[in-house]
């Protein structure tokens, strides 16, 4: 990675739930624009780095530092952390019942925006600029009418998350196992939306096994995470390499 | 009704990280609390035949008012408090209450807005009911009641045209004595609980409305009650004839302000509906509820009770109840007329000490009858929320079925929700069905809500609005609004 200072900047972080150490040290650089995979057997921590930075409250950070645009994010409560631009996508997103979906997301957005000085939109200019982007996402308009996620299929629950990453326009965006439940259709949808955010500036961490889509999406690093520390950097190469051969060959740090 | 364990009891367990956003919420001072310094023109305290005469008197009664109101004395005096809800009540001294109460400056009762005293107007617009903005912008006609006098009723020629006869009781009981004497206790009568007893004797006034044979009234009918005068209890009467295939829909709202002594609320509020008439009844409750401590709140003892009398008729109860310092209210329907149906959609939120035991009762009796329960329970701080509910089928109602829904959520670890679902049927092939469920706003929905940037209290809004949907959508439009609000205010900051 090249040029200015990252957009995000994590250095030995160390994360803990309930009685167990999860992130035993995790440290990496993720530039504006520029997105990176995250890979790793089940259990080796990748949920846990983006709902460790995210804050969720069950997370409980042991040391370490993570920086956002220079802003200290460690220190900040879950919202404040998404209003600096942190959009965290979802394993598996819960439903809010009886909550409308347009109602959920303006709602975070006019959060969002208030934080950052600019005036709310209006439920009639929310609803324009929601259709049009779930339109390009290959979204029926009334998923916007519905209560979030109630009832809705593991696929769906995704491309509503992709959804709202579209609309809330995160500086940095982790998606955890997008492409699961998604058809065909979901993964090209979740290809061209990165692409789009990633030309605006928008910096990426993806966790996926899923070669194809990773290829498509052009990642600038593929890390290896083991038993909580990265384990491996490397490029496409890394990617392809994991797919035909698997974790289990790879477990004792190849020191690569 | 006897007093057995609750079915299904929820007890929040400990929860510390809660705790210190939870104090916040319970510190919270109620927003509508003042006093209109109005003179009161009131009856000293104590409650004795004489007390009743006089208030009768007052009142320019006719004969048969005074002889029904004294025989209601006379059976009150016989009878005991109710104890069987699930309420810790102080002892209420009778005799230290005053009965009756009027704003002074409203001797010379104002024949339009233009004549209402001034600071009755500002106290609506403190508690941000402009009457005659919004009562002319949103086409609702409003009686409002100040203390125990009626004043600025609108909208009246309208609702003339049509035949609707919409006023305060003290007004129909002058103009429409026959109406009165027909309806008056016919479906709660003078003895059926204590606090209906109280009421059938010493009520001031309340609201009126008559619905002519195929009507369907205009415009919703909307009556803002509140208490103002100090050691003053209110005794509302309503009274709603829908005649043969007629509908209506009634709002009440109301607003208390803030007092260091508790007051009684006994409302007795009655439904005629005949052949295929409809009266839908909504009320939002926002009376103040008592500090942290559960003193100086609103004693609300209400009974509340709809005859479904005709083939096809229908009773609809709405009710968003967020205030009081205790509530004990069941709205009723009693289903008698062939094909009759009745609904009760609640919403009650307790926060702080409040305390709520309600719910309703629907008793079939007519063939082909059927009833439908959706109660949604909110707790908060140290409150405690009861639904009770009771459905009976008579033997003789042929076909008749029951759905209930009963919902509670919990708010941080130190609130309860209680559901007592009695079923009492009399006839083996009655469909009479219950669902209850009871939640936490769960760590990882609200997380959700975070993540995407919206804080813990306002995604506590927004769980609590989801949560109560399905009865906010039974409310008139700017009533749902009105209560979103609400419930938004009643428990600000209770979840961290």
């Amino acid at each position: 990675m090249t040029s200015p200072e990252p957009l995000l900047q994590v250095r030995d972080l160390r994360v803990q739930v309930g009685e167990r150490t999860v992130l035993h040290s995790v440290s990496l650089d993720v530039n504006a624009g520029s997105l990176v995979v995250l890979m790793g057997a089940n259990g080796s921590g990748k949920s846990t780095l983006g709902l460790a930075l995210a804050g969720h409250p069950a997370y409980q950070v042991l040391g370490g530092q993570a920086l956002l645009a220079g802003k200290d994010l460690l220190a900040l409560p879950a919202h404040e952390r998404a209003r600096a631009g942190l959009f965290l996508s979802f394993q598996s997103p819960p439903d809010v019942p009886g909550v409308k979906n347009n109602l959920f997301i303006r709602t975070a957005l006019n959060a969002q925006r208030e934080s950052r000085g600019q005036p709310p939109l209006d439920a009639f200019d929310f609803l324009t600029s929601a259709k049009q982007a779930a339109k390009a996402l290959g979204l029926p308009e009334a998923m916007l009418g519905r209560p979030v996620n109630e009832g809705f299929s593991g696929g769906e629950r995704k491309r509503n998350e992709l959804l709202q990453l579209a609309l809330l326009q995160p500086r940095l965006a982790l998606l955890d196992e997008i492409d699961s439940g998604m058809d065909v259709d979901g993964v090209r949808a979740v290809v061209e939306q990165v692409r789009r955010q990633r030309a605006q500036g928008t910096a990426f961490i993806v966790v996926s096994h899923y070669l194809q889509m990773i290829e498509q999406l052009e990642p600038d690093a593929v890390l290896r995470l083991d038993q909580g520390c990265i384990a491996e950097t490397g490029d496409l190469g890394l990617a392809r390499h994991i797919a035909e051969t698997g974790f289990a060959s790879r477990t004792a740090p190849a020191g690569a | 009704m006897a007093s057995p364990e609750p079915i299904s009891t929820a007890q929040a367990l400990a929860d510390k990280p809660q705790e210190a956003p939870l104090e916040q919420a319970l510190q919270r001072p109620y927003q509508h609390g003042f006093v209109t310094d109005i003179e009161s023109d009131s009856l000293p305290p104590g409650l004795d035949e004489g007390t009743i005469r006089a208030i009768s008197r007052k009142k320019k009664e006719p004969q048969f008012l005074l002889d029904w109101r004294l025989a209601a004395f006379r059976r009150w005096q016989t009878m005991a408090l109710p104890d069987w809800a699930r309420l810790k009540i102080a002892p209420i001294d009778f005799q230290a209450l005053s009965y009756y109460s009027a704003p002074k400056s409203m001797k010379d009762k104002p024949k339009s807005l233009d004549e209402v005293d001034p600071k009755l107007l500002e106290t609506y617009e403190k508690l941000g009911v402009p009457l005659h903005e919004r009562a002319a912008l949103a086409g609702v006609a409003v009686d409002a009641v100040f203390d125990s006098v009626s004043v600025g009723t609108t909208f009246r020629k309208q609702l003339a045209d049509v035949g609707v006869i919409f006023c305060s009781f003290s007004h129909a009981v002058q103009n429409h004595p026959e109406l009165v004497e027909k309806y008056l206790g016919t479906v709660v009568p003078q003895g059926d609980n204590f606090y209906a007893a109280l009421n059938s004797a010493v009520f001031s006034d309340g609201s009126f409305v008559y619905i002519p044979k195929g009507v369907k009234c205009p415009m919703e009918l909307s009556s803002y009650f509140r208490i103002n005068a100090q050691n003053t209890g209110q005794f509302e009467r309503t009274l709603i004839i829908a005649e043969e295939g007629s509908s209506v829909s009634y709002l009440e709202g109301c607003t208390a302000p803030q007092r260091d002594e508790n007051q009684l609320h006994a409302a007795v509020v009655e439904l005629i509906a005949h052949d295929d008439a409809f009266i839908k009844y909504s009320t939002v409750q926002n009376w103040y509820p008592g500090d942290e401590h559960g003193v100086g709140g609103i004693y609300n003892f209400v009974t509340k009770r709809g005859l479904a009398a005709g083939k096809r008729s229908r009773i609809a109860w709405t009710q968003i109840e967020t205030g009081s310092a205790i509530t004990w209210k069941y709205p009723s329907c009693v289903l008698r007329g062939e094909g009759s149906s009745g609904e009760f959609f609640s919403i009650a939120v307790s926060n702080h000490r409040q305390q709520a035991d309600t719910g309703t009762k629907m008793i079939h009796l007519g063939k082909n009858t059927t009833s439908r329960i959706v109660s949604k329970g909110i707790s908060a701080g140290h409150a405690h929320n009861a639904y009770r509910g009771l459905v009976r089928i008579n033997p003789g109602a042929e076909g008749a079925r029951n759905h209930t829904q009963c919902d509670s959520l919990l708010i941080g670890p130190h609130c309860g929700a209680h559901t007592f679902p009695y079923v009492d049927s009399g006839r083996a092939d009655a469909v009479v069905e219950h669902e209850a469920t009871t939640t936490r706003i769960s760590a990882e929905r609200l997380f959700y809500c975070e993540q995407r940037g919206i804080d813990a209290q306002e995604a506590t809004a927004l769980i609590v609005g989801g949560f109560c949907q399905a009865v906010l959508e039974e409310l008139p439009m700017e009533f749902a609004l009105e209560a979103k609000a609400l419930l938004a205010v009643s428990l600000e900051g209770a979840v961290g």
